[in-house]
């Protein structure tokens, strides 16, 4: 008798009904990518190139690969209140086989993520079909993680390891609802157990015996931490040559997050070869039940947080970006090319989570910290 | 863990193949309507490599995660 979970066991039985009524799927277009990211705000500054390339083998397989390195520069709020600037590299490879086998796509893959101090693999399955005249696309996917957590002191590897582990289980749906209607559904639900927090970061807590008032112990987290999250996006195609597009998404776990991610978007294509595209996003979310920016006393409760990724905040990101496509006539193996920048503006605006950077005489009046980044992509895309 | 009983395989195995009996849906959409479906502006992910970078860089920030419709989960890094 086969055991199985319980989301397994439905996931199983869905993917048993697609088998009565599903119909085509085709595989990804053949194409590579060459990317340059920058991330600026907050101290850090984050760089590094990143190149994809897919492939298809024959007329059911296609395979895809990916490298993706971050140059980290970081003097953080967190790092220069609690430790030190630092530089390190973070190397990604993703590797990806799609397979089309009886009007049915399944996507396997590998990712592996390296740095000095964290270790990361990743492994991932989708199964995807189109029903209904291919006016339905309905996928499943399983992603499993592996993690590594190290410690590094002034870029010397520590004799420290933990391990955390993922499963993440997700659902989408993409409908046609008219000739100009695009929905788009997804649900994803994730659970981490292990290391979760990080060997370096502290939380403070009011300490009278100091002259500052406050001083730090190590942070504490659950050992397991399960979210649900679902999104809802629709592409709407305007008579004039345009469109427009609006998603929203609403996360909630274990820890006590909660948030809202909103986003609205535009396309436009311009002059024959040009389209140029703008959205606004705006995302918030409350804090984790065990986190606070000072803590009444040491070890004043079993789990303690002061990370600002679970402090209560809200942001608005603006982008912009612009792509020119050509045609190569020096290589005409190439069908088309693009050439793409994207800018984006993000603001976050902390609630609870004070600049210790700017110390006020009596502990948590600090200022309320404020990041202000931005991000950059360029990238060159050929299809063949 | 649940163990799945040979009623509930049953089930599945005639569920599936009732609906293999039912007649196909007619899709509302025509084939010959859907020219401005296929427009490059109307993909949900034009460019994944730039998409994922981008949802890299929120994830690395806010606490929420998932739910962008991309295919193989995060790398899970720090």
């Amino acid at each position: 008798m086969l055991q199985l979970t319980r989301r397994a066991h439905w996931l199983a039985a869905i993917a048993f009904a697609l088998a009565a009524v599903g119909r085509a799927d085709v595989l990804p277009d053949d194409r590579t990518d060459l990317l340059y990211h920058h991330f600026e705000g907050g101290g850090v500054e984050v760089q590094g190139p990143s190149v994809l390339v897919r492939k298809k083998i024959g007329d059911s397989v296609s395979l895809s690969y990916q490298y993706y390195l971050d140059m980290i520069s970081s003097a953080s709020i967190d790092v220069v209140t609690q430790a030190s600037k630092y530089k390190e590299q973070r190397t990604q490879q993703n590797f990806g086989v799609d397979y089309l086998h009886n009007n049915t796509l399944y996507s396997v893959g590998y990712i592996s993520s390296i740095e000095p101090d964290y270790n990361s693999k990743t492994a991932f399955f989708n199964i995807s079909q189109s029903l209904f005249g291919d006016l339905t696309t309905i996928n499943f996917g399983y992603t499993g993680g592996w993690d590594i957590v190290g410690k590094a002191d002034k870029g010397i590897v520590q004799p420290f390891r933990a391990d955390a582990d993922r499963r993440n289980y997700q659902v989408g749906l993409s409908q046609v609802l008219t000739r100009n209607l695009l929905l788009g559904l997804n649900f994803e639900t994730d659970e981490s157990e292990g290391y979760l927090h990080s060997p370096y970061r502290s939380v403070r807590y009011i300490d009278p015996t100091v002259q500052r008032g406050y001083s730090y112990e190590p942070e504490r987290y659950p050992g397991t931490r399960t979210s649900n999250a679902a999104s809802a996006q629709l592409k709407y195609y305007l008579p004039y040559h345009a469109a427009l597009d609006g998603t929203y998404r609403f996360y909630s776990d274990t820890w006590g997050i909660q948030a809202n991610t909103v986003e609205l978007g535009y396309t436009q294509p311009a002059f024959s070869s040009w389209t140029f595209d703008g959205s606004l996003r705006y995302y918030d979310q409350s804090h984790a039940s065990f986190y606070s920016d000072l803590f009444p006393y040491a070890n004043a409760q079993n789990f303690l947080g002061r990370d600002r990724e679970l402090a209560q905040f809200h942001s608005m990101t603006v982008d912009l970006g612009a792509s020119w496509q050509f045609q190569p006539r020096w290589a005409r193996w190439i069908q088309k090319g693009t050439v793409n920048l994207d800018v984006q503006r993000m603001l976050m605006n902390y609630q609870d989570f004070h600049n210790v950077l700017d110390p006020a005489v009596i502990p948590g009046t600090e200022p309320l910290y404020t990041l202000d980044a931005t991000v950059m992509e360029f990238f060159i895309s050929f299809w063949y | 863990m649940r163990r799945i009983n040979w009623r509930t395989w049953a089930a599945l195995a005639a569920a599936s193949t009732l609906l293999a009996g039912c007649g196909p849906l007619q899709p509302w959409v025509k084939p010959y309507q859907r020219e401005h479906l296929a427009d490059p502006i109307m993909s949900f992910d034009p460019n994944p490599i730039a998409s994922s970078y981008l949802e890299h860089v929120f994830e690395v920030r806010e606490g929420a995660r998932g739910a962008s419709g991309s295919v193989g989960g995060g790398c899970g890094c720090n």
